[in-house]
């Protein structure tokens, strides 16, 4: 067993675990949020999509103690209290959604893009969450979703500037 | 899934995960875990002991040196696919991670770890090849150099010894030659059925020098000597024809996708764009 520091959500969470417990295990089962899926658990589906420091990354191909002393933020740390992340409002009100199982690894990867890119192209998008498969929406809306929180956030910064 | 139980140890120096390695016959090394960790979930690994260099500093860099860019180990498909210094200097290196993977994949998986890993199907090897570039691996008995060319022997397998590190990669500039990076994806994993890198000198409408690698065809990536060959002091036109040299005295693989004989095919055809491409950004 190997003792661990992970941030999770901004809150510092230590445990002891097997070397062999992926972080996707780590969090659903130890730190008890269920907000991230398990999809196919073979790195291909990015249901499991969370940002360790900042990036996304596919929590199924990452062990708990690669994160030892790490930032994970997962979709539970996306709202603010009870208002809505851009990207969550964007998938909301665009029907980026429909099953909502590829959801919360959707939002995590929009994250990273948006974090990297504020105005991302279609290109871009559709480029961005290539390693997240959706079977239901046909990935027009989630791009819609994506761009439409890409609005919001710019505008909200250039408010916050002004 | 979840892999066969192992002890773990994440060593903070390059002289302490050396001495690890070295103490197990079944240690493996630990790099971003994009290849080995969906091995061991599938149980087609079983290390008893991972030694994770993720936490030593200074494996992960994108440095000048000369006439060389110095690429660290740990360094991420992500860094290296968004270096202003490789997009400017040697670019091959950028457009080969970029193809790599997907954006979760890119931002954990690393150069040296892909390269120690050597999947027939893998990206930066036919980049290495024709880029000439050098390996460094570390070892017990210190550093060596390890030229790509000498680097792919067989099917995962490569010049490396089980007790050494991958610790940098060195690519020379290319700023004088126009090099592309093509690649015929598999439409389910991403990994290349075909992925020709090529690097191109042009001067007066004649070809000076050409080096090509090809990914995918075969058992291990490979320099494609005979299209170089059909090019060298050759007008542009020729490339036709050298293209047709591109799977020439080669093993093709062949599965339910892509039969050796399409491999081979689709080898030249590639082979030729990829070609016809550089060649019109050395015109330029």
């Amino acid at each position: 067993m190997k003792n661990v520091t992970i941030t999770i959500n901004g809150a510092e969470q230590q445990a002891q675990v097997e070397p062999r417990l992926l972080l996707v295990h780590y969090l659903r089962e130890v730190a008890g949020l269920t907000g991230t899926h398990i999809g196919c658990e073979t790195s291909l589906c990015g249901a499991c999509t969370v940002l360790m420091d900042g990036r996304a990354v596919k929590s199924c191909t990452v062990l708990a103690v690669q994160a030892d002393g790490h930032k994970i933020g997962t979709v539970e740390g996306l709202a603010n209290g009870g208002q809505l992340h851009a990207i969550q409002e964007g998938f909301w009100e665009e029907h980026g959604l429909q099953c909502g199982f590829c959801t919360p690894g959707m939002l995590m990867c929009s994250h990273d893009l948006l974090a990297q890119h504020p105005s991302p192209t279609d290109s871009e998008i559709r480029e961005a969450i290539n390693g997240n498969l959706c079977r239901c929406t046909g990935y027009e809306h989630i791009v819609n979703a994506v761009k439409s929180a890409a609005r919001k956030m710019t505008k909200r910064v250039s408010a916050r500037a002004a | 899934m979840i892999p066969v139980n192992f002890d773990y140890e994440s060593p903070s120096t390059l002289a302490e995960a050396l001495k690890l390695l070295a103490s197990r016959e079944d240690a493996k090394v630990l790099a971003g875990g994009h290849s080995l960790l969906p091995a061991m979930k599938l149980r087609l690994a079983q290390p008893a002991l991972l030694v994770d260099i993720g936490r030593i500093a200074g494996l992960s860099y994108i440095r000048e040196s000369n006439d060389q860019i110095l690429v660290g180990a740990m360094t991420t498909h992500a860094d290296i696919a968004s270096s202003k210094l490789l997009q400017r200097s040697s670019p091959l290196l950028s457009q080969a991670a970029t193809q790599i993977g997907d954006t979760q994949v890119r931002n954990r998986g690393t150069i040296g770890g892909s390269l120690a890993q050597a999947h027939p199907g893998a990206d930066y090897p036919a980049a290495v090849l024709a880029l000439d570039a050098q390996i460094i691996a570390a070892g017990p008995s210190g550093e060596r150099v390890i030229a790509a060319t000498a680097f792919f022997v067989g099917m995962f397998t490569t010049a490396l010894r089980p007790d050494e590190i991958i610790t940098e990669v060195r690519v020379p500039k290319t700023e004088n030659e126009s090099v592309v990076y093509k690649k015929h994806h598999h439409p389910a994993s991403g990994y290349a059925v075909v992925g020709v890198a090529v690097r191109l000198k042009v001067s007066g409408g004649k070809i000076e020098s050409a080096a090509l690698g090809l990914s995918g065809v075969s058992q291990n990536a490979y320099r494609a000597t005979a299209v170089e060959k059909a090019l060298r002091g050759k007008p542009v036109a020729a490339i036709r024809e050298a293209a047709a040299h591109a799977a020439e005295n080669i093993e093709a693989l062949g599965d339910y996708y892509a039969s050796a004989e399409y491999r081979k095919h689709l080898a030249t055809v590639m082979t030729r764009r990829a070609l016809e491409q550089a060649a019109s950004g050395a015109a330029k």
